[in-house]
């Protein structure tokens, strides 16, 4: 069981859905906090999940502020880089990239990229999360 | 190619002229009013050539210096030239016209007095015949008519006449005839003998044998009121006697008009009846008595007696008379008789008819009835006007040419006008692939390096973990080669930053001394492998603190070191530090220092001052005094560094301050390095103001030097020199007022020796030998022996300790040996029974001098670190107990900030927004530090440590002021916290936009464990009693 969450999570490494960050934050777990890892991306999910709301709003309707969309996609960015999203990240910087071209087609695109990314994300470690949970 | 620089340089004169020209033109025109008024005036003259010669110039540097004007230049160039070549093609084939036409009049010039030459003579030739016929007629008058018998009959006329020919050459003969009224006929005849002829039917019968005419075949003459039959005539003409000349229609005109007028007359050119040439018959009238010249014709006619008549051979006279002058070939002559205008009758010459020039000259041959002329032509048709041609074509030639050249000139202008902006495009390119190249650099590298920090980390934790020995040993080499390559990246980093031109220096006080210490002791291990010997001088008068940038200074001395390490084997390196006043006034001792044996190790060297000849400062010698009074406080250090290593290659030498470029591609694979040291190096002297400069011998060594403008820190901040002295000094103070002597032979080496000595406060002396020992001077606490003294001799050796102890037993100085890392290995040996003496390593440092000696004079050590030693303590030592604020607006940011500080055993508080961090650190609070996200709604980072920085100082400035009690904030006399800024994207503004602030640093998120220790020790110091 063990094997198979560690492979998991080498896989989701290898896929880079995961970078070393990830593994920091597993080594800030100890007996003090023993859930650190899963409280902290539970965090992100729900943190997340209203940011990408908020985006949405912003995205669905002109006028475009794109001041606003770079802060919040900032800090999306941030949070995912705390726990080590690498691709969500990426999906970001893209994100980003287009905010400050001013180009809301790019931006629509590359959100789409960013809830891809952060869906199936959430999928594999809400998965890993529970394999580590059975198996411990 | 000089022949094509000469021609190049032919056109543009050439060009200037025709600008000069035709500005001259246009200015004309321009100002044409204005000249024509200040023409009288001599004095404005002047002026206006000075305007019209900044109107050239204005004109020229428009059409050279005006990229935009140059396409509407261009255009006028290419007008102007064909207004050039058409004048000129104008010019030309009006001189043509002129030549030709002068040609011509000089022609008709020629022809017209040719034939006027002609007509003359024929006319003089002509009178002179007509004069002897005429004569003649006097002579018939006189002796045929005068005399009763007449004295004359035909063969005395024939003989006569025959005998005067050449008298008359052109008269092929004379006849005369009498006047014989109709009354007088019977007996006229019958007196001759024969009867008289009539003439018109030989006239309508052209005889052509003489023999074969017959006389007597003529018709006797009708009968008419008079008669004027030929008696006597020339043998020639002798077929005439008899005729009667009246009844010739043309003779008879003749005959009446000269009786008439009593003048000769000419009869119209006619055929002669034997020769069949053209003649003209003459004829005189003979009067009976001697008219008065104004007879009436009437009177005349009563008073003719006869007619005299000469056949003119005209043909053959003016054959003659041509054939008399020169040039007959080339002129063609006709005469004309032009009585009848309409029908001119041709007396001579071919009747060709011909367009060419004529003339015409009048000819009088004394008879006003009838006009002759003479017609002369050229024979030849006018020759080619070769000299009119020439020069037209040539002139036209020369325009072309010139207008060849202008045109050429044009378009070498426009290709260099082109090709210049090509090269200034070009030029931008290159500038913007440059700057966009060092941009890539630079943030490669960064990007490089922040990975680079978390490996860097990982490995540092690594090694705290347990491993064995191999382990470690990998984890170290794997650390080496990471720090290596941040080092190096750092390097690339400092290049791109130097060629943007964004590296500034700093302006801080620093100790120059401990500075070389530092250097000296980074490089002291490899010194120690390789055997080198290292040692600093800096001279007593560069003063201990100065402004400027330290990290900089260091890192040019520890470029110039470390290729001096890495090229030296053997020997030393030597590192020294002078004013350059200070050069320059004792460049004789210099001089005096460089000679052989003098230096460090006693390898030889290269002469120093070779490597600064170039420096402008010594160049300008008599400036130097000036510049060293102007800026006191301004301090002009010169660094020396001098190695015995191989050098660097004579071809090589030119080229070691170009960025990547190396002795050779060996060196990299044998030594390492980018090769961009050297020219960083160069780069930051020219920032310090200074110059840099080497000298290299190969295989005896490199020395290199640089100059470095610095301020004294004597007039600002006497509070943070007081601090950084303090801190050097701590140390020197225990040795205060010591003795200590110096044993060695070399006087450089000595030097440096009594330099450290002098640094911690000790009196030393310098003797070259142990024999020279003196015990009268004093209280000596402490020998300094060099190594090589020692060993060279050991019994001398022990017998000087032991004369030591006899001596002094009381104060028993105690031995130290310095020792060389090259014979470090034999330094344990121990002197039979004596006790060993303390042995101090090189390179000497202050610190570390005044550890040893600390240690074996048992003095001081009161707990004072020495600087030199790091604390060796993990992060968590470091943040053990600490009470550290984090403010993040991203909860999970938050989260895992908190927990990793957690981890380190700090203990951490949370708050999501600047404004709540204000409250918490509003004084007095307990926090040791505080880490803050720069992005953040509301107030960011920056706005909220600037506030806090507000807050602090007044509160700092109130409790100085008494206003506050200074137990109510925990008896801190000034509060700072030290404020980090945490940031996703480490870009190179953001540090000086965090300091800008007040913050103390950053560190980039997520934490990378050295970072955080880097910017966390800074401030945190490790205080034993915080872990209570």
């Amino acid at each position: 069981m063990q094997r198979q969450a560690a492979s998991m999570k080498r896989s989701l490494f290898n896929q880079e859905y995961l970078d070393e960050q990830f593994n920091e934050l597993e080594e800030l777990q100890d007996d003090a906090n023993p859930n650190f890892v899963e409280e902290v991306v539970n965090l992100f999910f729900t943190d997340s999940a209203r940011l990408i709301r908020n985006i949405e709003l912003a995205l669905a309707n002109g006028p475009y502020d794109f001041g606003r969309l770079d802060d919040m996609m900032h800090q999306f960015k941030g949070s995912s880089s705390s726990i080590g999203a690498k691709r969500v990240k990426r999906e970001c910087s893209q994100f980003q990239e287009y905010c400050n071209g001013r180009n809301i087609e790019g931006c629509k695109r590359a959100f789409q990229g960013v809830k891809q990314e952060y869906a199936t994300l959430k999928t594999k470690l809400d998965a890993y999360f529970q394999m580590a949970r059975e198996a411990s | 190619m000089s022949l094509f620089h000469v021609i190049g340089f032919g056109l543009n004169l050439l060009l200037t002229l025709c600008c000069w020209f035709v500005s001259v033109i246009s200015m004309n025109w321009l100002n044409d009013g204005e000249i024509m008024t200040t023409k009288t005036l001599l004095g404005d003259g002047e002026q206006i050539v000075m305007k019209l010669w900044e109107g050239i110039a204005e004109l020229s540097s428009k059409i050279y210096h005006c990229y935009p004007q140059y396409v509407v230049a261009k255009k006028w160039w290419r007008k102007l030239l064909i207004a050039w070549v058409l004048l000129w093609i104008i010019v030309s084939f009006s001189v043509f016209w002129y030549m030709s036409t002068q040609a011509y009049e000089k022609r008709k010039e020629t022809l017209t007095s040719m034939c006027d030459e002609r007509a003359r003579m024929l006319q003089d030739q002509f009178n002179v015949s007509m004069n002897h016929v005429q004569a003649m007629s006097i002579l018939i008058s006189t002796f045929h008519h005068g005399r009763n018998p007449s004295a004359i009959d035909q063969s005395t006329f024939a003989r006569y006449t025959d005998r005067t020919a050449f008298e008359r050459p052109l008269t092929s003969g004379v006849a005369y005839a009498v006047r014989v009224l109709h009354s007088e006929r019977k007996e006229f005849e019958k007196k001759h003998g024969w009867s008289i002829k009539r003439m018109d039917i030989l006239e309508q019968t052209p005889v052509h044998k003489d023999d074969e005419y017959d006389r007597d075949g003529l018709e006797p003459s009708p009968i008419q009121e008079e008669y004027a039959p030929v008696i006597f005539a020339q043998d020639t003409i002798a077929h005439v006697i008899s005729v009667d000349m009246l009844s010739g229609k043309e003779d008879r005109e003749n005959v009446l008009r000269a009786r008439e007028s009593g003048k000769g007359v000419l009869t119209a050119p006619f055929k002669l009846l034997k020769t069949n040439r053209l003649g003209v018959i003459k004829t005189f009238a003979v009067y009976k008595t001697d008219l008065p010249s104004n007879a009436t014709p009437n009177e005349r006619i009563q008073a003719t007696d006869g007619y005299l008549g000469g056949v003119l051979d005209i043909e053959s006279l003016v054959e003659k008379l041509l054939q008399q002058l020169a040039s007959k070939q080339t002129i063609l002559v006709n005469v004309y008789d032009t009585t009848n205008i309409s029908h001119p009758i041709s007396m001579y010459g071919s009747n060709v008819s011909s367009d060419g020039v004529q003339h015409v000259s009048a000819l009088n041959f004394g008879d006003p009835f009838r006009r002759h002329e003479m017609r002369c032509r050229f024979k030849q048709k006018p020759p080619w006007p070769w000299l009119a041609i020439t020069t037209a074509t040539g002139i036209i030639v020369i325009a072309l040419l010139i207008g060849q050249i202008f045109h050429a000139t044009i378009n070498r202008i426009a290709k260099v006008e082109d090709d210049y902006q090509k090269m200034m495009m070009l030029k931008k390119r290159a500038e913007a692939a440059d700057i966009a190249k060092s941009q890539f650099l630079a943030t490669v590298s960064h990007e490089i390096r922040t990975p680079m920090n978390g490996v860097l980390g990982m490995l540092h934790m690594l090694m705290d973990t347990g491993l064995d020995v191999t382990q470690q040993d990998y984890v170290s080499t794997a650390q080496a080669s990471g720090k290596a390559l941040v080092s190096l990246i750092n390097e690339v980093l400092d290049q791109a930053k130097i060629e943007s031109g964004k590296l500034e220096l700093e302006a801080v006080c620093f100790d120059v001394r401990a500075t070389l210490d530092e250097v000296l002791s980074l490089f002291s291990g490899k010194s120690q492998e390789k055997g080198v010997e290292l040692a600093a001088y800096i001279s007593d008068k560069v003063p201990d603190v100065l402004i400027g940038d330290p990290g900089r200074f260091r890192q040019i001395i520890t470029n110039l070191m470390g290729n001096s390490i890495k090229f030296t084997e053997e020997g030393h390196i030597f590192v020294t530090v002078h004013l350059v006043e200070e050069v320059i006034e004792s460049a004789e001792e210099f001089k005096m220092e460089s000679s052989l044996k003098s230096t460090l190790s006693g390898l030889p060297v290269a002469d120093k001052r070779q490597s600064w000849r170039n420096f402008v400062v010594f160049n300008q010698e008599g400036s130097c005094a000036s510049f060293a009074s102007s800026s006191l406080d301004q301090i002009n250090l010169m660094v020396s560094v001098e190695d015995t290593g191989v050098g660097i290659p004579l071809e090589a030498q030119s080229r070691i301050f170009t960025p990547f470029m190396q002795v050779g591609p060996s060196i990299a694979r044998i030594h390492g390095g980018t090769g961009i040291g050297l020219s960083i190096s160069k780069c930051l002297v020219h920032l310090m103001k200074g110059e840099i400069g080497f000298v290299s011998l190969p295989k005896i060594g490199s020395t290199f030097t640089f100059t470095a403008v610095f301020t004294n820190a004597r007039c600002k901040n006497e509070q943070k020199i007081q601090q950084i002295n303090n801190q050097s000094n701590s140390v020197s103070s225990d040795f205060h007022g010591m003795r200590a002597l110096i044993v060695d032979p070399r006087t450089v080496r000595a030097k440096v020796s009594l330099y450290h000595m002098k640094r911690l406060g000790v009196h030393a002396e310098v003797v070259s030998d142990l024999s020279y020992l003196r015990t009268e001077n004093g209280v000596t606490n402490m020998i300094l022996i060099e190594q090589e003294v020692w060993d060279t001799d050991l019994e001398k050796s022990s017998l000087f300790v032991k004369n030591l102890r006899r001596i002094n037993a009381s104060v028993s100085p105690k031995l130290f040996i310095l020792a060389n890392p090259i014979n470090s290995s034999r330094a344990g040996v121990s002197a039979n029974g004596f006790p060993i003496p303390f042995v101090i390593m090189k390179p000497l440092r202050a610190s570390m001098l005044a550890a040893s000696l600390q240690r074996a004079m048992g003095v001081g050590n009161k707990g004072n670190c020495s600087n030199g030693e790091l604390p060796g303590l993990s992060l968590s030592k470091l943040l053990q107990g600490r009470k550290i604020l984090v403010v993040d607006d991203n909860n999970v940011n938050l989260r895992v900030a908190a927990a990793a500080l957690k981890k380190y055993g700090a203990d951490v508080v949370c708050t999501d927004t600047g404004k709540k961090a204000l409250t918490f650190l509003q004084p007095p609070h307990q926090f040791d530090a505080c880490f803050m996200d720069i992005q953040m709604p509301e107030m960011d980072g920056f706005q909220a440590t600037k506030k806090i920085r507000e807050m602090e100082s007044d509160i700092n400035s109130r409790i100085k002021l008494g206003q506050l009690p200074p137990e109510a904030y925990g008896n801190v006399s000034s509060w700072k916290v030290p404020i980090l800024a945490m940031t996703a994207d480490v870009i190179q503004a953001t540090y000086e936009e965090c300091q800008k602030c007040g913050m103390d640093g950053y560190v980039s998120k997520p934490f990378e464990a050295e970072q955080l220790y880097q910017e966390a020790s800074r401030f945190f110091h490790v205080k034993p009693n915080q872990n209570t």
